[in-house]
């Protein structure tokens, strides 16, 4: 487990309406200004004193930009660019948000009814829409064209038509997922029809979506239907949108370029505009996909500390943990999740590192090598000393040489802890193979033997199995192996049996206790177990709220427990056959019980 | 694998016929009667009726559409009159012009846009990831029949350093170099798009990887960062990108319509606008037809390619 959620008090943080996200999105804004511009522009073109698009003017053809009363040039029959560019603005804008409009409907019944429906009519319209997206886009909308002759409108259609299947999965996906929560339910039993469900509870929680998808795609509509304007198949004499301004144009490419990069700019800014208000209005309706939420762990937790720590420390045990402080960077201020942390543990011994989860353990035991994902993980102070060297004034190089080499981890769930796609013995022998270039041949060997060492039986078979092959005891011996590759000093291991049955929890513990005593192993374990500690650990840390509140040897913590919090855990251990006996021997310690 | 293989062939078959429906279904939206258009001014309702019994337009439609797809299967995709010639030969000579345009570009835009975006999620937020997400919004908002204009302009007419049109140059050449130097162009144009779609998805499934808990194991193993980018998180985030190759596949062909009509590249696409202007139709049913069956085959491929690399797909 990796606690993140740490009980610190919630830095408190307006939330912020739509519109200002937005705006704080600066691509976004400059995105909704372009656009609006634009559309304001062609709103306004009737208003405006521009020349008459359509009027011809032969003596006068193909004026460069910047000709007197012609800002941008004429073209190949002497009309006024700029007009013309205004005016065809007007019917690009038009198609595509038409297009996009008659996509959205279509697209968004189909997927609301196959969605809330589903059986038999789900499987009928989905097919149907399957079906639709076998095409290469572009090519079936041609067909159409072909079929009804071209012309912007039969254009406008066959736009629309290939852009439902978009819109029919997205709404379908949500729909399944909103049809069975407990609001829809609600008003099923209430006695509302299956059509007032639809659109009065369906559809509300649907729009987001519908809105995303149609600001993503508009942008593509009025590149598609410029695209088959230009080829001759959308708008016609004397109607003429941007892409038929270009098509047009393009004849005279060599002797007047400027007739033929002028709309074709024009649709590019258009285009651009939309696409970055679109983003942004995807970023602000979809928080999963908000910026941060994704941020890229780097290869070793940052580290900022206020004061350096001695780099060396003499005649120290393995592994000695001083004053170290771990948080989380939420945007300015650093939350912190543990604190003033400080332990020591000597070769062959056993340290538990015992809390509840949220008490920082696992940050703790992460923070060791650096592997606290960060952003937003920052150490803020403290000094980690492995044979007496503090790690983290170590180079990046340096500590990542000492990972799995000097200092191994065992993590808890091995089946999202292994790499998915490779063999278990390939990832075993990567990591031999990262301190010790011995061959892949040699490193493979060694793989099965320390397979056979944690008692997986046909090792050599095993070797090429996936991880979702084995059993959860298995990837468990897996994960062990791998740790004792390059024969570590120390290892560490987060909650390594809490994801197995309790059989086998007893196996993977008694197999770690015999590697350390075998190897003369410093292990810490992690877990939120009494039951643990007391067979495996020599002595026990417990924490509470990102700090230790009392450390000792095992028997001695056991049998005199000075914390309460330790009481309590110790008390939370269950005996075999007790019964009620259990609750009534646990409520006393807890206050919140007690009133 | 070969089992799986076949399952995935049996599956597109019915795919296969539903594209065939839906472009049966097309033709019949043309407007007005056939018999009435080809007869003209002789029209006369015997001749109407004779011409209808003669193509079979007084069958059911299911009728005729099973004596269509019957016809297909023989390899008669009927003939183009405005070329009098079969249609099946014209557009199996053409789709070979344009599996090379768009072969080329796919290439190209699987590379290019898979570099870009893992460069651009190992950066995260950084200046190269500022760069990079910049000139993919280009492309993406770029018009890929402007793009051309201009490509045209600077490297053709401005610079004279590439041809500006055809697929081999009049006289002379005709060799692979010849082609390639035809190639360059109208290859990259077409594929700036399609780069843009896959830098940007590359890019999230990078980051979405980096952050499982595998790669913690990668790291804490003490593999290098360049091992864990590239051999762990990208193995695991190429399962997801070869299917936005799939789609690719279908965006350049499609693309390539444009394409080829500014390059004058001698392929389908160019064929299929020709035929739009003139109203060929079977020479429009055709091309389409043979265009989305070859799409569909590309994303089977796709499929196993991905079934490949991830074994737990197989099941």
């Amino acid at each position: 487990m990796t606690d993140l959620s740490v009980s610190a008090p919630p830095v408190s943080r307006k939330r912020r309406s739509g519109w200002d996200l937005l705006m704080a999105n600066r691509l976004a804004a400059a995105g909704l200004f372009i656009f609006g511009f634009i559309v304001v522009v062609a709103l306004l073109a009737p208003f405006l004193p521009l020349a008459n698009p359509d009027i011809t003017d032969q003596p006068n053809r193909l004026l460069p930009p910047f000709s007197d009363g012609h800002l941008l040039g004429t073209d190949h029959l002497g009309r006024d660019i700029l007009s013309r560019l205004i005016w065809g603005t007007r019917v690009s804008l038009l198609v595509g948000i038409s297009a996009t409009a008659i996509a959205a409907l279509f697209g968004s019944l189909i997927g609301l009814v196959a969605g809330y429906a589903r059986g038999a009519t789900d499987s009928v319209l989905m097919r149907f829409v399957d079906m639709l997206m076998a095409f290469p886009y572009i090519l079936l909308a041609i067909a159409i064209v072909a079929a009804l002759g071209p012309g912007l409108l039969n254009a406008l259609y066959a736009i629309a038509l290939v852009n439902i299947p978009f819109f029919a999965r997205n709404i379908r996906g949500v729909t399944v997922s909103i049809r069975n929560r407990e609001f829809v339910d609600a008003a099923r039993l209430s006695g509302k029809g299956h059509a007032a469900i639809l659109f009065t509870e369906v559809l509300p929680n649907v729009l987001p979506v519908i809105v995303i998808t149609m600001s993503t795609t508009v942008g593509w509509m009025i590149l598609e239907t410029a695209g088959l304007s230009f080829l001759g198949l959308g708008a016609q004499p004397p109607t003429s949108d941007l892409g038929s301004m270009l098509g047009q144009a393009r004849a005279q490419l060599f002797t007047a370029p400027h007739a033929s990069i002028i709309p074709g700019i024009m649709i590019f800014v258009l285009v651009m505009s939309i696409n970055l208000l679109g983003d942004g209005i995807r970023d602000v309706l979809d928080p999963r996909l908000r910026s941060g939420a994704l941020d890229r762990p780097m290869p070793v937790t940052r580290i900022d500390r206020k004061t350096r720590p001695a780099p060396a420390l003499s005649d120290a045990p393995a592994l000695v943990v001083e004053n170290l402080s771990t948080g989380f960077d939420t945007g300015g201020a650093v939350t912190p999740a543990v604190r003033d942390i400080g332990f020591r543990l000597a070769k062959g011994e056993c340290l538990g590192l015992i809390g509840e989860s949220g008490s920082g353990k696992s940050v703790t035991a992460l923070s060791i090598m650096g592997l606290v994902a960060s952003p937003p993980g920052v150490i803020t102070s403290g000094g980690v000393y492995v044979d007496g060297r503090d790690v983290l004034s170590m180079r990046e190089q340096e500590l990542i040489g000492l990972r799995g080499a000097r200092v191994a981890y065992v993590f808890q769930d091995p089946l999202t802890t292994l790499h998915p796609l490779l063999p278990v013995g390939r990832q075993i022998a990567e990591a031999i193979l990262a301190h010790e270039p011995v061959g892949k041949h040699a490193a493979h060997a060694r793989a099965v033997e320390l397979m056979e060492t944690v008692g997986i039986r046909d090792a050599a078979v095993r070797a090429g199995a996936f991880p979702h092959e084995l059993s959860g005891g298995q990837r468990q011996r897996i994960g062990i192996a791998m740790a004792l590759a390059n024969d570590p000093d120390i290892i560490i291991a987060d909650e390594p049996t809490t994801a197995l049955d309790v059989t086998v929890q007893a196996r993977i513990l008694e197999l770690l206790q015999d590697l350390r005593r075998e190897r003369g192993l410093a292990l810490l374990l992690v877990t939120h177990d009494f039951g643990v500690v007391a067979e495996v650990c020599d002595r026990v840390a417990v924490m509470k709220n990102g700090q230790i509140v009392e450390q000792g040897n095992t028997r001695d913590v056991l049998h005199a427990p000075q914390h309460d919090y330790t009481k309590r855990l110790i008390a939370c251990v269950p005996a075999l056959g007790e019964g009620h006996g259990f609750l009534d021997r646990v409520r006393p310690l807890f206050e919140e019980a007690r009133a | 694998m070969t089992a799986y293989i076949g399952k995935r062939l049996l599956a597109a078959i019915p795919v296969i016929l539903g594209l065939s429906i839906i472009v049966f279904l097309v033709m019949k939206l043309i407007p007005g009667d056939p018999a009435q258009a080809l007869l003209g001014s002789y029209a006369t309702p015997e001749n109407v009726e004779r011409i209808n019994r003669a193509l079979g337009l007084d069958r059911s439609w299911p009728e005729q559409y099973v004596i269509w797809i019957g016809n297909l299967l023989h390899g008669d995709f009927g003939r183009s009159y405005i070329l009098n010639r079969p249609v099946l030969d014209e557009v199996l000579e053409r789709f070979g012009a344009t599996l090379i345009l768009a072969g080329a570009s796919l290439v190209l835009c699987s590379v290019l846009g898979i570099l870009a975006g893992i460069a651009s999620a190992v950066r995260q937020f950084g200046w190269t990831d500022r760069i990079i997400t910049f000139f993919v919004l280009i492309g993406i908002s770029m018009p890929a029949f402007f793009l051309g204009l201009v490509f045209i302009l600077f490297f053709a007419v401005q610079w004279r350093l590439l041809p500006a049109s055809g697929m081999y140059a009049v006289y002379g050449g005709g060799d692979l170099l010849d082609l390639l130097r035809h190639l360059i162009l109208p290859a990259t144009t077409l594929a700036i798009v399609a780069t843009g779609v896959v830098a940007r998805l590359t890019r999230a499934a990078m980051l979405e990887v980096l952050r499982q808990d595998f790669i913690r194991t990668a790291r804490a193993k003490g593999l290098t960062e360049n091992k864990v980018i590239y051999r762990h998180a990208f193995r695991a985030a190429l399962v997801s990108i070869i299917p936005v190759l799939g789609i690719q596949a279908g965006f350049v062909l499609g693309g390539a319509v444009y394409i080829e009509t500014v390059f004058q590249w001698p392929g389908l696409g160019q064929m299929l606008v020709k035929a739009v202007s003139t109203r060929d139709l079977l020479l429009v049913q055709g091309g389409v037809l043979v265009a989305a069956t070859v799409y569909v085959l590309v994303n089977l491929l796709a499929d196993v390619a991905q079934a490949m690399l991830d074994p737990r797909l197989k099941a």
